[in-house]
């Protein structure tokens, strides 16, 4: 019987024949080409993301500086009343700034066309400056004021000078304005702190962020107040004390499909229940706060259960051994040792809230608003509505801005995240 | 006002915590080792004794204050203010007297309606007062009545206990009540739509024209709610990004697990889980703004005509965006099987290659299969991309390059804006959340029950 098998054994076994070593290529070349795809698909994902902060960098590093024009604006005693001078002729006062500085412009078309240089609230900027400091009435008052979207883009180089005028947002009599305050060294590109610390603006060179990020803020911070508790109650309550029956099952395959529901869902609800039911104010954090406390509470519960499940039995066993209660077991003892963990997972849990934009968008805030909120009940956006508005801004200016947005919302996001690393690194027990 | 409530409330129960330690060290100089609990616990008891009734006060009254109030404004209006008008019209009323007496006045209000602004305000002047006292009344009653009950051998700690686990198990049930809440707001709202607009119009129509007119002086369509255009433009969107991250998040996993070095899995991991943590709106922004244009040139260079928001460009970024979730879920899945089928097979000299397709992907398909499910869920779930790059018009179509429109896209279109609740437009948003609802739920419910089963296989 051996004799039988032998030969057969030793002719598949030569691995020297052309045939073994053609299929051994075949088999290799195999390992290889899988080998290939992989690296092609982590290539793929990871030049995609490259792609996507690449243009929102090139996009958005020109929204972080602004174009000013240093003007000195006489404020005569005899236009400005020192008693009330709210009520003077600021739009003339502004005409009569830019003339002072500038060649003669003649016919009020040309008055106007010049007047459009600088950003259209500049009657507003020097109206207040003048209501700050009423000691400059009868002097002037030297202002570096937004110039307007349009020469904002031209010296970014957005606009360019070689397209034919009738294709161009300004005119070639502009262009030579606008130059003449250059040569004079009135143009300055400063940092763009307008666009965190204003609000809102029709006009792309006044719109800033303050009231989004006053916003999302107070949103978070209703989140934080709603799910943070509310979470850690129940995650304690199911992991330490829920008997396991078929209502506890219930809970917990609840909350893992409540994890999984479509963001905008609870939009809905939260435009059903909160807005239609409970009559709580559009548009307000407090109901964008609720609904996005809804959408984190499962995260929540899920990653404090895991934080208790890592302390171990013995610190348990330890504290009831003493006496303990199991109320006292775990106020005085689990809770405190699983607490680095919760807080990472809460971080990361706002930090998802912070970037939510659907829901917010059902319940109202992304409305227009011209200044930031004054408290939870106060209509206002957040800073991912506010980008959705932008985005759909048709001004040139908004594009860079919305890029700009984008920038400053990631670098919240990072900074969250980078908070939630260190507690984890720091704080968190091995045992 | 009722914030200066809320941290009244707060104060007068860490007050009465005071009360009732002092009470409970009281017990202990007296007695000494007879007391059954700790003065902190009798602290508690008295502090949630004071606190909690008063809270639950709290907002009962704000739950009831608005309408009650509103019904006594409205019975004190005079008389040929209110007779012969609908309801609705009297709505209208009463927000405009509300208006007025918040400080809106956009036009010359009536010398009526001016008075029962005022009437208004003083109403809710007197509930407000009214709360105050009966707020502080319930609390000194409780405290007291709570610092009658302690005694040295009174059992403080067990009640504080037992009302703590009370708590907590409400506090579970939230996650209940979100689900009855999503549900019951649905389904009643859908009920609604469908009474105006028939079910089987709704899911087998082949017209969606939901713009129609809310106020009867707007020029609109008549309007038709059949959603299958809705349907099969979201299935289309979805099976474009579902053929990017399948491949692409698949075959990152098979190389993460099989072929690569610790360190590079130290780097690529962190890139994918930012690539997971970028916000949708951002994604939609990149949509917009750089692959609809490039894709716009790519099909202009062979001669295509490319919408401008077409459902290659949403599909692709969505496929981007959902990449890190496949290969996640397939990382995990492929790490769960047992290594000592790995082991086996590279031991009887298969390659690595041959290990991967011939004993790790079968093994692991069932959890592959359950990580595309709940991919696809999501998928079909995402708003921002599609709203921001997909189109607002439903046509039938599985042409990638045309513009489609998704169930998420109608939702935020229908209700963003002019919105009323007894429109069949507002109404139709709900009967798309529901049929969103009920089908990712389904999708989640397979995959989590795939995953299990498989993952019971293997412990």
């Amino acid at each position: 019987m051996t004799d039988a098998i032998a030969p057969a054994f030793v002719a598949t076994a030569d691995l020297s024949s052309p045939e073994a070593v053609q299929r051994r290529k075949r088999r290799y070349a195999a390992d290889l080409r899988l080998r290939i795809y992989g690296v092609a698909a982590i290539a793929t994902a990871i030049g995609l993301l490259g792609v996507l902060l690449l243009t929102l960098v090139i996009g958005g590093y020109s929204a972080f500086v602004q174009t000013h024009a240093r003007i000195d604006f006489a404020i005569p005693a005899e236009q400005v009343n020192p008693a009330d001078p709210a009520k003077a002729n600021w739009r003339a006062i502004v005409a009569q700034g830019l003339q002072a500085v500038l060649p003669e412009a003649g016919s009020p078309a040309a008055q106007r066309a010049m007047g459009q240089i600088l950003t259209n609230n500049t009657q507003f900027i020097v109206r207040d400056a003048v209501l700050r400091n009423p000691s400059v009435i009868g002097g002037t008052l030297t202002l570096d004021v937004p110039v307007a979207d349009p020469f904002d883009q031209l010296q970014k180089g957005v606009i360019r000078r070689d397209t034919p005028e009738e294709n161009r947002r300004v005119s070639d009599q502009q262009i030579a304005w606008f130059d003449a305050l250059a040569t004079q060294g009135r143009i300055s590109t400063p940092f763009n702190w307008g666009l965190i610390f204003n609000a809102d603006s029709r006009f792309p060179e006044l719109a800033g962020l303050s009231g989004a990020i006053v916003g999302s803020f107070y949103a978070l911070l209703v989140c934080f107040v709603v799910s943070f508790p509310v979470g850690i109650a129940a995650a304690a309550y199911l992991e330490e004390f829920a008997p396991k029956n078929r209502w506890t099952d219930i809970i917990e395959v609840n909350i893992n499909n409540l994890a999984a529901v479509p963001s905008i869902v609870f939009g809905l609800l939260g435009l059903a229940v909160f807005i239609q039911i409970f009559g709580l104010p559009r548009s307000a954090p407090i109901v964008g706060g609720l609904v996005l406390a809804l959408m984190t509470l499962p995260t929540i519960i899920i990653v404090t259960r895991n934080a208790l499940k890592a302390v171990p039995p013995s610190i348990r066993e330890a504290a009831l051994g003493m006496g303990a209660s199991r109320h006292q077991m775990i106020m005085h003892h689990v809770l405190p040792l699983a607490l680095p963990g919760i807080l990472t997972g809460t971080i990361i849990g706002l930090a998802q809230a912070l970037g939510e934009t659907a829901p917010l968008l059902l319940v109202g805030m992304n409305a227009f608003i011209t200044s930031p909120p004054g408290g939870i009940m106060e209509a206002s956006t957040a800073l991912p509505t506010q980008i959705y508005i932008w985005a759909d801004s048709p001004e040139r200016g908004f594009v860079a801005r919305t890029s700009a947005g984008i920038l400053v919302l990631l670098a919240f996001l990072l900074v969250m995240n980078a908070i939630a690393i260190f507690l984890r690194q720091r704080l968190e027990r091995k045992w | 006002m009722a914030g200066y409530l809320f941290l009244a409330i707060i104060a007068f129960s860490l007050a009465a915590y005071f009360v009732g330690q002092s009470a409970g060290r009281k017990f202990v100089n007296a007695e000494g080792s007879a007391v059954h609990s700790l003065p902190g616990y009798h602290g508690a008891f008295v502090a949630i004794w004071v606190g909690l009734p008063a809270l639950v006060l709290l907002l009962l009254w704000f739950a009831a204050q608005g309408s009650i109030v509103d019904g006594l404004m409205v019975a004190g209006l005079p008389a040929d203010l209110t007779a012969g008008k609908s309801p609705a019209e009297l709505s209208l009323l009463l927000s405009e007297i509300k208006n007025v007496a918040a400080g809106q006045v956009f036009s010359e209000p009536s010398p009526d309606v001016l008075a029962a602004a005022e009437a208004l305000l003083r109403w809710r002047e007197i509930a407000m007062w009214t709360l105050v006292v009966v707020v502080f009344a319930v609390m000194i009653i409780a405290l007291i009545a709570a610092r009658r009950f302690l005694a040295p051998r009174y059992r403080a700690r067990n009640v504080v206990e037992r009302i703590i686990s009370g708590l907590m198990i409400a506090c579970s049930i939230a996650a209940i009540l979100t689900t009855i809440g999503i549900i019951v707001s649905l389904v009643y709202e859908s009920f609604e739509f469908f009474r105006l607009v028939p079910l089987h119009e709704f899911l087998f129509g082949l017209r969606w024209e939901p713009q129609i007119a809310i106020r009867e002086d707007q020029v609109a369509g008549a309007g038709a709610f059949g959603a299958v255009p809705v349907f099969a433009g979201t299935l289309l969107i979805s099976a474009i990004a579902m053929a990017i991250s399948i491949p692409v998040g698949l075959f990152t996993a098979v190389y993460l697990v099989e072929y690569a070095s610790d360190g590079m899995r130290n780097v690529v991991k962190p890139i994918l889980e930012i690539l997971a943590g970028v916000p949708t709106v951002v994604y939609g922004f990149f949509a917009v703004l750089t692959v609809a244009p490039a894709i716009r040139q790519a099909g202009g260079l062979v001669g295509l005509g490319v919408s401008p928001n077409s459902a290659l460009a949403a599909g692709l970024v969505m496929g981007v965006m959902i990449i890190p979730f496949v290969s996640s879920l397939s990382d995990d899945a492929l790490k769960a099987v047992p290594r000592a089928m790995r082991d086996g097979s590279l031991a009887m000299g298969a390659t690595r290659a041959e290990t991967m397709t011939r004993v790790l992907l079968p093994a692991a398909l069932p959890g592959i299969m359950g990580g595309v499910l709940l991919a696809l869920s999501r998928a079909i779930g995402e708003t921002m991309i599609v709203v921001m790059a997909a189109g607002l018009i439903a046509s039938l179509t599985v042409n990638p390059i045309d513009s489609v429109t998704t169930v998420t896209v109608q939702i935020v279109t229908l209700l963003i804006g002019d919105t009323s609740f007894d429109s069949p437009k507002t109404l139709a948003a709900f009967a798309l959340g529901l049929v969103l609802f009920l089908v990712t739920l389904g999708l989640n419910v397979l995959a989590l029950s795939i995953v299990r089963k498989y993952r019971e296989q293997y412990d």
